[in-house]
């Protein structure tokens, strides 16, 4: 359905402004050069010839929001429009300086029928396109639920059943169209669009506005430099975690406070939930198969959370990443679950950072160095520790680096009673040698984390480097 | 009603659901008989049977209470323990 080039005027009989302008309607419709578009009844406005838009696609595609509304038309695009009943602009559109004298000088009109929920969920599903996907029919006597287990869609909980409908309305949450492919996802190197994505966040339990975020973690994932393919095939703990900056975090209702990394918080799950979804349905990355982590961490399931920006005393881990100002963007990281670290007594920020340079002493092991990175949670009261003494995160960085560093001695092989460790023919002088825990851009700080508790988190990292992980940051398209 | 989902996978696999690994040997497997309780099924059951211990199979026998109904949760469950293989016959 489409409408020909002059005037134009949306009216539904359910309007009593439409109901006003009946007679101005009239006038131009003699005039012959105005098209009638009734939304809800053909027979509306009496005596005229409408054009019913029975399923109101013709509204959305003239992006109607208010009825009456009077459209110029040229060549297929509008070069003019009146909102409501507003006498001086229905004049200039219709080139009739003598239009609705007898009329008020203006009045609002009501809304358009295409912009109720149900109407425009629809329509903004029909502007998508009908599905790329396969279908996958279910036996009559199938429970929907159960079906997700039984093909293998799971990660051991059950899965939102992603049919067409709820697909559609998840790509709602994106401008990107459904066919555009986002990289292709190791193991299996297989092609992932925005449309698998979709699927994938529905089962997980996202809302639509967070589909930006999840698929701004999928091209994250897909960077080279974060080798989702050896992450993903590791004995080692680690999985994706996904920390959150920017403004779409207040938007999205993302915790980044109280329980920051904990349940709870329906962002937090499912957009981490839906990043391994797409791993191990478009990729491949199965457990048992291509997966062969030894123990895991329950963060596979998920791990995602927020920094909390507003309070923080320091640039965020975006900013800090590269990240403009205010663009809100996913950090990936190849860390396994957090360890806590107590220090309730510190109030000054060396006190505090030997603490925590004694905690990250431990990641991975206290004799292995430089090959583990690490993410500190840096909660609010330890934050203001910081933030009292006037140390940003260089300062910390610095000097977490100086704490954790290691006489060789202590770390050769056989040192402390203890077979782990490094080969002794690396230094000719252990006495006299230290040696860093960490390699200079292998810490990172996020603060969050509710207002009470000294507490702060380590995430610690798998191999970095070539040979292993580094963590990535994307921004969102949205 | 139909119900239509859209395959969250990357489709490299068949959408219908694949059947079990086939046994690569009988030796030394066990195989389960399930007798449906058909009239006469136990003599065709029986041949069955004579023909997998030729073979090296373990047999053991199971009986449906009527072929009328699904199996009991039960016995699926028992069969899926104790056996390699079921074969699920009739007769008449």
């Amino acid at each position: 359905m489409s409408v020909d080039d002059g005037l134009v005027v949306v009216v539904k009989r359910d309007c009593p402004t439409c109901q006003l302008v009946l007679p101005v309607i009239g006038e131009l419709a003699t005039g012959g050069s105005l098209t009638v578009v009734s939304q809800d009844d053909p027979a509306f406005p009496p005596g005229i010839s409408v054009t019913h838009d029975v399923a109101l696609g013709l509204s959305h595609r003239l992006g109607i929001e208010i009825v009456p509304t009077l459209l110029l038309r040229e060549r297929n695009q509008t070069r003019g429009s009146a909102i409501g009943w507003n006498r001086a602009e229905w004049r200039q559109l219709s080139g009739n300086p003598d239009l609705g004298a007898e009329l008020p000088a203006a009045r609002p009109g009501c809304g358009a029928l295409n912009l109720e929920p149900h109407h425009a969920e629809r329509l903004a599903a029909s502007d998508q396109g009908a599905p790329i996907a396969r279908s996958v029919e279910l036996g009559e006597q199938e429970d929907e639920h159960e079906a997700g287990f039984s093909r293998g869609w799971t990660d051991g909980l059950p899965v939102v059943p992603p049919t067409p409908e709820r697909v559609a309305r998840m790509l709602t949450g994106t401008r990107r169209n459904r066919a555009e492919i986002v990289g292709r996802i190791a193991p299996d190197f297989a092609e992932c669009g925005i449309e698998k994505i979709a699927i994938n966040a529905v089962m997980a339990g996202c809302r639509p506005e967070y589909l930006p975020v999840v698929i701004a973690a999928v091209e994250a994932a897909c960077l080279p430099e974060f080798n989702w393919h050896g992450l993903a095939a590791t004995t080692y703990f680690a999985g994706p975690v996904v920390i959150v900056n920017g403004p779409i975090t207040r938007e999205i209702g993302m915790n980044s406070e109280l329980n920051a990394l904990g349940q709870g918080n329906r962002a937090n799950a499912t957009i981490g939930r839906a990043l391994q979804l797409v791993l191990r349905n478009v990729g491949g990355a199965r457990p048992g198969e291509v997966d062969r982590a030894t123990l895991g961490n329950p963060g596979k399931l998920s791990f995602c959370f927020a920094e909390n920006e507003r309070d923080s005393p320091w640039t965020s881990l975006a900013e800090e990443r590269g990240t403009p100002p205010g663009v809100s963007a996913v950090t990936l990281f190849a860390g396994e679950g957090p360890r806590g670290v107590v220090d309730q007594l510190s109030r000054a920020p060396e006190s505090l950072a030997r603490s925590l340079a004694m905690a990250l002493r431990a990641v991975a092991h206290p004799k292995l160095v430089l090959g583990f990175d690490a993410f500190v949670v840096i909660s609010p009261e330890h934050a203001r520790v910081f933030r009292d003494a006037g140390w940003d995160k260089q300062r910390l960085r610095r000097e977490l680096l100086e704490l954790t560093s290691v006489p060789a001695a202590e770390l050769v092989r056989g040192a402390g009673g203890c077979a782990e460790g490094l080969p002794a023919s690396m230094f000719s002088d252990p006495e006299g040698t230290r040696v860093p825990k960490f390699r200079p851009d292998g810490l990172w700080f996020v603060h969050a984390g509710g207002r009470a508790g000294l507490f702060s988190a380590i995430i610690g990292g798998w191999i970095n480097g070539q040979g292993g992980s580094q963590p990535v940051t994307r921004e969102l398209d949205r | 009603m139909t119900t239509i989902l859209l395959d969250p996978t990357s489709e490299a696999r068949p959408a219908a659901r694949e059947g079990a690994p086939r046994l690569a040997s009988l030796d030394g497997k066990t195989v389960g008989l399930l007798d449906i309780s058909k009239p006469r099924g136990e003599v065709f059951l029986d041949r069955v049977q004579s023909i997998l211990e030729q073979r090296g199979a373990q047999v053991l026998r199971f009986r449906k209470p009527t072929f009328a109904k699904n199996a009991p949760r039960d016995l699926r469950r028992e069969i899926a323990e104790r056996c390699h293989a079921v074969v699920e016959a009739l007769a008449d």
